[in-house]
């Protein structure tokens, strides 16, 4: 039964399965985690691979959203929160870099749980964050905002309203602003933490057709509850229990044939 | 919807049903009436005392209204002997401290709101909201005492004087800093006001900066902003409404301010130069110190109650210019649908 319904996806993955030799886009080396004295992330060890889609599962409260907040260094805005160890971005240790942090968010870019639009007009949105960084002609901030909104394959439903506010859109479409607003800034990873979980079913579909297509030019991270969702987007799943990274690898396999007895029961829906 | 009309339609349709059990509670309509009475009496006093005031100020000022016109607002003499009554100066001096007040207290209250909210460490968070809660639970005649006997001396030989030689020779700017700089008079009132009106706007910013979601926050962030940047685009759009309801309380209160006002801000009734530092008179101050001096009666007293009215307009237009500039706002953020 459970087979039955993951083959579907994986089939349709088949056409584009992952290649044998991956560019590595992100190294997570012995990564420690905490809140206050809390030890939340445990000797994580990770790599992500460039331009696919790696998907983090397990119950709630395993480190999953805690991973990927590190990961664009999100933690520091909260003193109590600390992390330990190396995470390589392109080779270069974003946790102990001199870096601006701001340049590292803008390689690093996030999606929440919540459509967060800003309060502001939709155009807005979407050139507040190019501002951050550019300055463009006004024609150039028309082309990128189309450019942004096409590829979050939302322009064709706000072309006529762009000077409306971003709060009247629907949730979905909020939503695919929200990414909209993060890919205008050309970042290279895109963080996607429970893109969905505050979305219509429809909505849903849409966002997951559309990280179907960013990964062509993105490397994207997306944490989720939904393990069918996980099956259908990524290329690459990680399963997190309490902290520890239990077992990772190409999403066909872990699906199929988990080598982890802890990985089976959760994603044969036995425990979480 | 379309999925819950059948049901009801087939509800109907159904046999009759059982009769329903009796009920435990009593079908009370009369305390919901009564209740409704209560609290529309309470809503319609509010209206009443509103229009009574107003009523009873109008009539107070009519002798005066009669007597001087609307030139009352634009003649800066005032001279109970010879009952010459104009209110240029009183409402100068109150516009002028008021405004000067907010240009201190909003950046100050603004810094302060951003730096418990954003940029605090946990540890002062609590302390140091609470102390600035407590600066105002400071009775107003404490801040006037204060104001005059200490902080008006230390004002002009550190403030006032470097001042003066600072920009006292600029021509136009300079003349905003002539005169003996005695401490006490307009400047001072103005800071004075400031300081008393500070922890109203800034505890009022906080409180709005707190309730952002996190998350609005945490996305600006995301995308490379500062810190700065996300106070001032973000945060700031996001809170509007409180933030001006905020100033517009600190300019409520600073408009109708007295006590401190009197120590500090000189009670000249004249209007000489514009410097800044001329003692001078404001509404308020000018009530609270001329009342008892004024016939019952009078043209005097009828002038005094003209200024009330004044005041209590001008606080209403502000009210009301508040209420503009905040559908302005949401306009140009595209407004909600």
């Amino acid at each position: 039964m459970l087979n039955a319904e993951l083959q579907k996806p994986t089939d349709a993955q088949q056409g584009q399965a992952p290649a044998a030799v991956e560019q590595t886009k992100i190294l997570v080396d012995n990564l420690n985690f905490y809140y206050g004295k809390f030890h939340a992330l445990k000797n994580i060890n990770l790599t992500i691979p460039e331009k696919r889609v790696t998907a983090f599962i397990g119950p709630s409260g395993c480190g999953k959203s805690t991973l990927l907040r590190v990961l664009n260094r999100m933690f520091e805005l909260y003193p109590e929160q600390r992390a330990e160890g190396r995470v390589l971005l392109d080779g270069e240790d974003i946790l102990s870099t001199k870096d601006d942090v701001s340049l590292i968010r803008a390689r690093v870019g996030m999606v929440f749980q919540k459509p967060t639009p800003f309060p502001m007009t939709i155009y807005e949105n979407i050139a507040f964050g190019v501002r951050l960084f550019e300055k463009m002609s006004r024609s150039d901030m028309d082309e990128r905002v189309e450019w942004a909104l096409n590829q979050a394959a939302l322009w064709k439903e706000v072309k006529d309203k762009l000077h409306q506010s971003g709060t009247s859109l629907s949730g979905g479409q909020q939503q695919r602003l929200c990414i909209a607003r993060g890919i205008a800034i050309k970042p290279e990873v895109l963080l996607l933490d429970e893109p969905c979980s505050a979305l219509d079913p429809i909505s849903t579909a849409k966002i997951e057709e559309l990280i179907n297509e960013l990964k062509r030019d993105y490397t994207v991270v997306i944490v989720t509850h939904n393990m069918q969702q996980a099956a259908r987007v990524s290329d690459y799943t990680a399963y997190m229990y309490l902290g520890e990274l239990i077992e990772v690898g190409v999403t066909e396999s872990i699906f199929i044939k988990p080598t982890s007895k802890q990985t089976e029961d959760y994603i044969t829906g036995r425990f979480g | 919807m379309a999925a819950i009309l059948p049901v009801s339609a087939s509800e109907q349709t159904a046999e009759p049903r059982p009769p329903a059990p009796t009920p435990i509670r009593r079908d009370d309509r009369l305390g919901d009436r009564v209740f409704a009475v209560l609290t529309t009496g309470a809503a319609l006093i509010t209206l009443g005392l509103l229009l009574g005031i107003l009523l009873s100020l109008v009539a107070g000022a009519i002798p005066s209204m009669r007597e001087f016109g609307l030139s009352f607002l634009w003649t800066a003499e005032w001279d109970p002997v010879k009952e010459r009554f104009g209110g240029l100066v009183m409402i100068y001096g109150t516009l002028v401290t008021s405004i000067i007040a907010l240009l201190i207290a909003v950046p100050v209250s603004f810094g302060i709101a951003i730096f418990l909210t954003e940029l605090s460490p946990g540890w002062l968070r609590r302390p140091l909201g609470t102390a600035i809660e407590l600066l105002a639970a400071i009775p107003s005649i404490v801040y006037g005492m204060w104001g005059l006997l200490v902080f008006a001396p230390i004002f002009s030989d550190y403030l006032q004087i470097p001042l003066q030689n600072a920009f006292g020779d600029v021509p136009g700017f300079g003349a905003l800093f002539q005169g003996p700089p005695v401490g006490i008079g307009i400047l001072c009132a103005s800071v004075i006001l400031a300081i008393m009106i500070i922890p109203f706007i800034a505890s009022v910013m906080r409180d709005v900066f707190e309730v952002t979601p996190p998350m609005l926050k945490e996305s600006a962030y995301g995308l490379g902003a500062t810190t700065w940047e996300v106070v001032w685009r973000i945060v700031l759009p996001y809170t509007k409404a409180g933030v001006i309801g905020g100033i517009m309380l600190g300019l409520g209160r600073a408009l109708g301010e007295t006590m401190a006002i009197t120590f500090v801000i000189g009670n000249v009734n004249q209007l000489n130069s514009v410097s800044l530092f001329d003692a001078a008179n404001s509404i308020t101050s000018a009530l609270a110190n001329e009342f008892s001096e004024a016939n019952p009666g009078s043209l005097h007293e009828a002038s005094l109650i003209q200024l009330g009215l004044i005041l209590f307009l001008i606080t209403f237009v502000v009210l009301t210019a508040s209420k503009v500039l905040l559908a302005r706002l949401e306009r140009a953020e595209g407004g909600r649908s």
